[in-house]
């Protein structure tokens, strides 16, 4: 067993690296259940955007027109969930499953002459000088955009729905429908936007993985990582800051584990593999015990009957 | 004279296989009260959700202030100044006082300067609201100040009131109305829809009322008498309740020192509550919603399991009996929520006739149902206490409320039970439907039953109980007769009015 192999500041940048694609798709699915709707297929759109963005990346040769395509993708493939379930008034649950075998069928049709093919490199930020201070330049001016725009949407989500009129509309509408609708506010409308970015995180949230993580195209390689987020959006009781503790807190953890293994500690593998997921639980358990709670419509179907 | 406020003419709105609204007319003036009067499923709630931009009239217009006004959504409405207090809440639990009123606002003003509107106002007009708070925290008479001050922050010239007394004390009451007079007197326009005839009278200038979505007649309500509007509002005449002669016999049902946490967070526990009914004898309890009254309503039926000794019924001990075992001592309830509790919303009427009736019916012998007899049950319900369905057929959730609430009151009553509690039993039903649910209670115990009617409507407690007793704060008064008590000394022992003051300006 040899710790000392592990550099503690390659270590945390990596832990940064690898929390970013769960918490851009976490952050999108906060926003759809805060207005009232459960979308089970983030898995789905992730994967999508994966593959969209790969293709994009690897035939424009530029990473940024992948990552635009990848959340165009997320956002088209939402739209069909949105259509089931604001327009037809399906099942969320059974259509957000739906979306995701669907979008892992698709994707793996899309990508079927991909495989194997190395995409562009994404750089990392220029930030100049910054980036060569010692400790805190690797660990937070090293990264590429993906890393900052993810912040910033996290950012963005807090003070949108803590600050503004469109957050509080929002809010509204996934708190009580029917009461959005008296006042006269497009519930369908409202939640088919929110619909559409939570797509377009995930889909953003995939390319990352396809393009800068990995960096090549596999079928099924987002690996339920769409399926944490959606977990970690719950366990974080709807907060968007809780999300981001909980999504580095996870993707901090694999990262360290995966270290662990490489330095062979004498611990059974299968017990590291698992510590990300329950030291997360545990976190955010302890973290929900105040008094929040899920949206009140969440997950209902709105129909509105005047 | 001047033009009116608002004028209506031969407003038309028709729903597949019912026309709801057919060529009416009304004309409201300024500063005035008008009441807007009829039974349910006259087409009262359709004609206001058209003033209010909820729905579009098929025919007919509307002018305000002389102009022609068609408002395409609720936003347009309030932009021409109407205003509306819903029957049903339409606020958000989660969310304070000062965001449920920003959302019911077009252009609302910074947080901070909108909760110093919200305490001028509520100052104002005698209505204490801290805007911090979160609505699910309020009680019921508060949830409305926020409904009210957040249209009066539009300063309309036409405010909606959709019975808005129904969950208030009398003296919340007194206090609504003199901040209804106030406004009417500042010349804003008030149409006032409730079911309370005796409200009417006190508090409106004129009245329309409406029957099967037809207006059959205008009325000033001070010179008419209840009943008179009554009849108009029905189309032919009113029986009062009567109770027969009948004797109070034996304890049947005996509560002793009840004291039990209440299962939700938001409940209220009850504190040593004991009391007594008799054969043949209506016990009513009184009192402001959230004081407890569902969490006895569940002890009562047998949801919320207590400690041995404290419900018994003909000297048996009650506390190991769940609902159905209870149902078949004969001990039935109708709790006060229609839909979710008395009521599977999803389910056919013969489904949720099934569902209480199956054990005293025998709708269901080895585990096999049986639909036949249980269609049957349905049908004899429907027929019973008139509701208005195209079949037992029909899910729960797509009646009306008043409708829904005669079949959840008739399937208990026709299950011939010798202890009934029934939580709010005419909520939202009209005076006719009403009377004669009132009517089948006092049938029962003039049968021999033993009634526990927990509801806030006091005069319907005065009306149908033999004894009346209060519950505040978990807490029962004990039962006193009902003959002699006022209304006044009611409302006194109900705790008086939570903070409410009355108008000073």
């Amino acid at each position: 067993m040899d710790l000392s192999a592990i550099n503690p500041i390659l270590l945390i940048a990596a832990m940064i690296a690898a929390a970013t694609p769960i918490l851009l798709a976490a952050i999108g699915e906060l926003v759809v259940e805060r207005a009232g709707v459960l979308n089970l297929g983030v898995e789905g759109m992730m994967i999508t955007g994966a593959v969209c963005g790969f293709i994009i990346a690897v035939n424009t040769g530029s990473p940024a027109l992948g990552f635009i395509a990848a959340a165009v993708g997320g956002a088209v493939l939402s739209l069909l969930f949105a259509f089931l379930t604001q327009v037809a008034l399906a099942n969320q649950v059974a259509s957000g499953l739906a979306l995701t075998l669907f979008g892992l069928g698709l994707s793996a049709l899309m990508g079927q002459s991909y495989v194997g093919i190395k995409p562009p490199r994404t750089e990392a930020t220029p930030l100049g000088a910054l980036a060569d201070i010692p400790v805190i330049g690797p660990i937070v001016f090293g990264h590429d955009l993906l890393v900052y725009l993810g912040l910033a949407i996290v950012a963005g989500t807090w003070a949108t729905l803590t600050f503004t009129r469109a957050g509080l509309v929002l809010r509204a509408v996934g708190e009580n429908h029917d009461a959005a609708h008296a006042l006269g506010y497009k519930v369908k409308r409202i939640r088919t936007a929110a619909i559409m970015f939570g797509g377009a995180c995930a889909g953003l949230g995939g390319a990352y993985i396809s393009l800068v993580r990995v960096p090549q195209w596999t079928e099924g390689m987002t690996a339920g990582v769409g399926w944490i987020a959606l977990a970690l959006v719950v366990f974080a009781s709807w907060k968007p800051w809780r999300v981001l503790l909980g999504a580095y807190l996870f993707g901090g953890i694999t990262q360290l584990q995966l270290n662990l293994q490489g330095a062979g500690v004498a611990i059974p593998v299968e017990y590291l593999a698992m510590s990300p997921y329950i030291v997360t639980i545990i976190v955010l358990v302890i973290l929900s015990a105040d008094k929040s709670r899920a949206p009140g419509s969440l997950g209902r179907t709105f129909h509105a009957s005047s | 004279m001047n033009t009116p406020l608002l004028h209506l003419e031969g407003l038309t709105k028709a729903y597949p296989g019912v026309i709801a609204n057919d060529g009416v007319s009304l004309t409201i003036a300024s500063g005035e009260i008008h009441a807007l009067l009829g039974e349910n499923g006259a087409g009262k709630s359709t004609l206001v959700k058209m003033i209010y931009g909820l729905v579009k009239p098929d025919a007919g217009e509307m002018q305000m202030h002389g102009e022609a006004f068609a408002p395409v959504d609720p936003r347009a409405a309030r932009g021409a100044g109407v205003g509306m207090v819903f029957q049903h809440f339409s606020l958000f639990d989660a969310l304070s006082v000062a965001e449920n009123i920003a959302l019911g606002m077009e252009t609302p003003p910074p947080m901070r300067a909108l909760a110093d509107q919200i305490r001028a106002v509520s100052e104002t007009y005698g209505l204490p609201l801290s805007p911090d708070r979160v609505v699910g925290d309020l009680s019921a008479g508060e949830r409305q100040r926020v409904e009210i001050i957040r249209c009066l922050l539009q300063e309309p010239s036409l405010l909606i009131m959709d019975e808005p007394t129904s969950v208030l004390t009398p003296q919340e009451v007194d206090i609504l109305f003199e901040t209804l007079r106030k406004l009417s007197a500042e010349g804003t326009s008030i149409l006032y829809i409730s079911h309370k005839l005796e409200e009417i009278r006190a508090l409106c200038d004129a009245a329309t009322i409406l029957r099967g979505g037809k207006v059959v007649g205008h009325a000033v309500p001070r010179e008419r008498s209840a009943r008179d509007m009554a009849e108009m509002m029905v189309g032919s005449s009113l029986a009062t309740p009567k109770a027969r002669a009948h004797d109070v016999g034996n304890v049947k049902l005996a509560v002793e020192g009840l004291s039990i946490a209440s299962p939700s967070a938001f409940g209220m526990p009850l504190r040593d509550v004991s009391f007594e009914v008799h054969t043949g004898e209506v016990l009513g309890i009184g009192g402001v919603a959230g004081n407890g009254q569902d969490e006895l309503l569940s002890v009562l039926s047998g949801e919320l399991p207590c400690a041995v000794g404290m419900v018994t019924c003909d000297g048996r001990d009650l506390a190991r009996d769940g609902p159905d075992a209870r149902r078949i001592l004969g001990v039935l309830a109708a709790p006060e929520e229609r839909l979710g509790h008395a009521a599977a919303p999803n389910m056919s009427l013969t489904e949720n006739a099934m569902l209480t009736g199956a054990a005293r019916e025998g709708l269901a012998s080895r585990g096999l149902l049986n639909w036949t007899k249980t269609r049957a049950f349905a049908e004899r319900i429907i027929a019973e206490f008139d509701v208005r369905t195209p079949g037992p057929e029909n899910a729960a959730r797509s009646l009306s409320g008043g409708n829904l609430q005669k079949f959840v009151i008739g399937r208990e009553v026709l299950q011939r039970p010798e202890v009934l509690v029934v939580n709010q039993p005419t909520w939202g039903v009209d005076a006719a439907a009403a009377a004669s649910i009132r009517q089948a209670l006092l049938d029962l115990a003039a049968g021999g039953a033993a009634l526990v009617v927990i509801s806030q409507d006091l005069d319907e407690l005065m009306e149908i109980s033999d004894r009346f007793a209060a519950l505040n704060e978990g807490r029962l008064s004990a039962p006193v007769p009902t003959a002699g008590l006022d209304v006044e000394q009611i409302g006194l022992m109900l705790g008086g009015a939570h903070g409410m003051e009355v108008a000073h300006v």
